[in-house]
């Protein structure tokens, strides 16, 4: 037992070795990149060292829009995707028959392809020539004027990009809250019942305390999650988002270090360190009123 | 195969910093005959766990040498000295059947020691006979009851024929029943089989009924080797005086003064000894008479009624504890008033000096 | 206890309970559904029908024909699966051998390795892809499955769920085994493995739809269509698929591309489920 030292960095190196050239050195140099004006990817030079590149991003009028379309991504499904993602666990919860199937219905999202689910959204919702689509039959119904949600009004679009999303992202929420609700201890409610409690009292007093960590935690990977939006959107709008005019943050990193407008590793590395800036500013946020919360 | 112990050592550095080193096995120099049934016997934390693992292996000495037979096996891992070891809580694969777990160390045998398929499934097969499991093969360890899992961890150990067969507290996992069933059990495996086997017990009961030898630890230190009834009889100090023996010995304040032994103010026997100010008298409880002109004088407490013998529970201002006496139904009667009298039965009675506990000769 | 009554307020808040759940249900399921429909209806139907219809009395599978004749679906199909299961094969491999370090070996500086790999778990994938994608383009291996898998064959979150897995295992296993001359590494897959195996299977799933579903470093490092993944090929599908808008020849492909995963899913439900809720996060 006493060559184990040796052994155990023998077991660790494929981990460490992986973790270092594509964790620990990218982690590093998308800083010196962010950093390297002018940098040239063809000679791999640059001429100079300063922040013009954050500059630059930031006054980018394609990232304006690509951070003025995720803010209202993230504004509104986090708050829409964990509120409904409560009141159907409630429901579920609540119900007996059938509760598995929806379970196993609901979850069914999880497991599909973001890319080629997307598509079938984009023909539901989509206006061509030949047909008005299933959407805007459905608001035919209602008396509203067809809309194409695909190559129409910028609402309409952030429409059905928000609606995606909650659709992508539900399974997950459901999921712990379900399960953070069935392991709430039955003889709370019993208790309550006792003291003759009444339903709304039950889950505000109760129920809704008992889960907040985990409606914390949903919010925190829900923010997180949503500042990274990117497939549902090339989905939805196809490849070119920046003319779409449906471009995200994430999406801005990827158009300028490949693709149509690629090339710019160094524009890149400024806009993916102005994303994880912002991430971890409203992370932070979040985990302090968590905290006060759970304090109180 | 004979065990040798030779200045064998084990300190461990202090878990804190800068905190004094425990040293779990002290100095320990002594042979195990071959064949012999040893409990190593101590209360909790005195070393023997650590003993346990220095023979098997899996710890290694700070200093001294282990010999098997004639061999140093000191320098070698676990797997080459030929050891079977049974874990406190069995330490069964819980994904294997009975079978796999018999038959996992022997399929770990390399080089001239392999063996053929058959030759495996003879040994599993007569392991499993010998611990009697034979109908319990294809089961899963945690279809089984406490007494089957070890019989089961038993066979793993023997199976591959081992020098030395090792037990780690092989009864304290058992219910009451059990473990008085499970100890004959041991005893009948180990004759059969002739292995040279050590166990280890905080239960001296445990240890006395089934032991060729017990070795008696505390603190990392060997207090005394020998037959179960000889260190009964005979303990070389104070501590295994105190921890042989159920209910344990009654220990009073005494002196002796020319040619006599005192508890208190009571002469209670005459003895040989120089005299002496002050020592500790231990008196088994099977070794009080009770009797009108006794020579030792107690507050009676209690009789309590144990079927053939009754326990004669009572105060005396030279003891802390209570006295407790074991003694024969017919003397009930003697147990009536305020105060009870014994005379002292000579062998049963001990003497240890006050601050080293040493046996003093009578 | 004795059933309580349900007053008409109860009944209503089921009645709604069940309502709600059902919608939710059906809007889940209304777009398999649709693709499914939509896959098996003619070109010249689909065309023709100016309000879709909401079942076919004529299903065909020529879509299915053409997605796998026109396109090179069977071959992104095939890319996918061999991207799938090296990555998660040889992902097993260093998470395995990392956690069991971690879980069983002693040696210097244990504590603080394993501190700085949980802190690489909060490193987002968008702030190393930049990097990745440089260090990939230079060493040519674009187009290349080498370049596809190495960066996403460890992962810090699968050694830490194995790694605590594994110490759940009794210490006196370990000794016993050792006592039996068992190698280290034959414990690890002898014992270790086995005795973890619902972990190792869920990992395993989780890692596999991971791939799956794989778009962003895919669409990076690749752009010979002879080494798409499925979330590409769909993508090229989109853009310039089938010469003209053939949407159902576009869900057959759709459909084929999504079967796999969903039956997966249905096969390991309960597993997949209790794994994504020990800690999974979409993407």
């Amino acid at each position: 037992m006493k060559q184990n030292g040796k052994k155990a960095w023998l077991y660790l190196l494929p981990a460490i070795a992986f973790l270092g050239v594509f964790m620990v050195y990218p982690l590093l140099d998308v800083f010196v990149y962010s950093f390297e004006e002018g940098y040239n990817s063809a000679s791999q030079s640059y001429f100079g060292v300063g922040l013009y590149n954050y500059s630059y991003v930031l006054h980018d009028p394609f990232f304006l829009q690509a951070v003025k379309n995720t803010f209202l991504l993230v504004i509104v499904t986090v708050p829409l995707s964990t509120g409904f993602a409560l009141l159907i666990s409630l429901g579920l919860h609540s119900v007996k028959k059938l509760q598995q199937l929806f379970q196993t219905i609901y979850f069914l999202p999880y497991v599909t392809n973001t890319l080629a689910v997307g598509l079938v959204f984009m023909i539901l919702f989509k206006k061509t020539e030949y047909s008005a689509g299933l959407m805007n039959l459905l608001l035919g119904a209602f008396g509203m004027s067809p809309v194409d949600f695909i190559d129409g009004p910028y609402w309409a679009k952030l429409f059905v990009l928000c609606f995606y999303t909650v659709w992508i992202v539900l399974p997950f929420k459901i999921l712990i809250l379900t399960s953070a609700l069935a392991s709430v201890d039955q003889t709370y409610y019993d208790a309550a019942k006792v003291d003759g409690a009444g339903r709304w009292r039950v889950f505000s007093r109760i129920t809704l305390p008992m889960i907040s960590p985990m409606i914390f935690y949903l919010v925190i990977t829900g923010f997180i999650g949503a500042f990274k939006a990117y497939s549902d959107a090339v989905a939805l709008f196809g490849v070119n988002l920046n003319a779409a005019g449906m471009n995200t943050i994430v999406g801005y990193i990827y158009d300028m270090l490949y693709g149509d407008s690629g090339g710019y590793p160094s524009y890149a590395s400024a806009a993916a360190v102005i994303l994880f800036a912002v991430v971890l500013t409203i992370t932070v946020i979040n985990l302090t009123v968590s905290r006060k919360n759970t304090a109180k | 195969m004979k065990i040798v112990f030779e200045h064998l050592t084990k300190i461990y550095p202090s878990r804190k910093k800068g905190g004094a080193p425990v040293t779990a096995v002290a100095d320990f120099d002594f042979e195990i005959p071959d064949g012999t049934l040893v409990g190593l016997l101590g209360p909790s934390g005195c070393g023997k766990s650590t003993a346990l693992n220095l023979i098997s292996g899996l710890a290694e000495p700070t200093q001294g040498r282990i010999l098997f037979g004639d061999e140093d096996v000191t320098a070698l891992p676990p797997e080459k000295r030929g050891v079977g070891l049974v874990f406190q809580n069995y330490a069964l694969y819980p994904h294997m059947t009975v079978r796999q777990n018999i038959l996992f160390p022997l399929q770990n045998l390399k080089g001239p020691q392999k063996l053929s398929k058959e030759e495996m499934e003879k040994r599993v097969n007569e392991a499993a006979a010998l611990v009697q499991i034979e109908q319990l093969m294809d089961r899963k360890p945690s279809e089984m009851s406490g007494g089957q899992q070890q019989r089961v961890a038993i066979a793993r150990a023997l199976v591959k024929t081992p020098r030395v067969l090792l037990l780690d507290e092989p009864l304290s996992n058992l219910d009451a029943r059990l473990r008085l069933q499970t100890r004959e059990e041991i005893r009948r495996i180990q004759r059969k089989t002739g292995v040279t086997t050590i166990f280890v017990t905080h239960d001296q009961e445990e240890a006395m009924s089934i032991s060729d030898r017990i070795v008696v630890m505390k603190a990392g230190a060997v207090h005394q080797i020998g037959r179960p009834q000889d260190v009964y009889d005979e303990p070389a100090d104070s501590f295994v005086a105190k921890f042989l023996g159920t209910p344990p010995i009654n220990v009073f304040r005494g002196s002796v003064r020319g040619g006599k032994l005192y508890i208190g103010s009571e002469a209670v026997l005459d003895v040989k000894a120089a005299d002496r100010e002050a020592v500790e008298v231990g008196v088994r409880p099977e070794g009080f008479i009770p009797k009108e002109d006794g020579a030792l004088t107690c507050r009676l407490q209690a009789v309590e009624v144990m079927g053939r013998d009754i326990s004669i529970v009572s105060r005396h201002d030279a003891s802390e504890a209570a006295i407790r006496a074991i003694v024969s139904a017919e003397h009930a009667a003697m147990a009536t008033g305020e105060t009870v009298r014994f005379d002292l039965k000579p062998n049963k009675v001990f003497a240890f000096e006050t601050e080293s506990g040493a046996r003093i000769a009578l | 206890m004795t059933k309580q009554k349900t007053g008409f307020g109860g009944k209503l808040l089921k009645a709604l309970t069940y309502a709600l759940l059902s919608l939710w249900g059906l809007a889940v399921l209304f777009p398999f559904y649709w693709m499914l429909l939509t896959s098996v209806k003619s070109y010249g139907a689909y065309s023709a029908e100016y309000i879709p219809k909401f079942f076919t009395l004529t299903p065909t599978l020529e879509n299915y024909f053409k997605a796998f004749t026109t396109v090179p679906l069977g071959r992104y199909f095939g890319n996918t699966l061999l991207f799938t299961l090296v990555t998660t094969a040889l992902m097993m491999a260093v998470i395995t051998l990392s956690a069991f370090a971690f879980a069983r070996l002693d040696f210097k500086g244990k504590h603080l390795l394993f501190a700085f790999f949980l802190a690489l778990m909060m490193i987002p994938n968008e702030l190393v892809i930049i990097t990745n994608f440089v260090t990939i383009t230079n060493l040519d291996l674009r187009n290349t499955f080498t370049g596809l898998i190495l960066p996403s064959v460890t992962s810090v979150f699968y050694i830490y769920l194995l790694k605590e897995q594994f110490e759940q295992i009794p210490d006196e296993l370990y000794y016993a085994a050792k006592v039996d001359g068992t190698s280290d590494f034959k414990y690890l897959f002898k014992v270790m493995l086995p005795i973890c195996r619902p972990t190792v299977v869920t990992v395993c799933i989780l890692k596999v739809i991971e791939c799956w579903n794989s778009y962003v470093w895919p669409r990076l490092i690749t752009d010979d269509p002879a080494h798409f993944l499925v979330s590409n090929g769909i993508q090229e599908i989109r853009e310039n698929g089938f010469g003209r808008e053939d949407i159902p020849a576009m869900m057959a492909a759709v459909v084929v591309i999504s079967v796999p995963l969903i039956v997966l899913f249905l096969i390991f439900r309960k597993k997949i489920m209790a794994g994504v809720a020990r800690g999974g996060t979409k993407g």
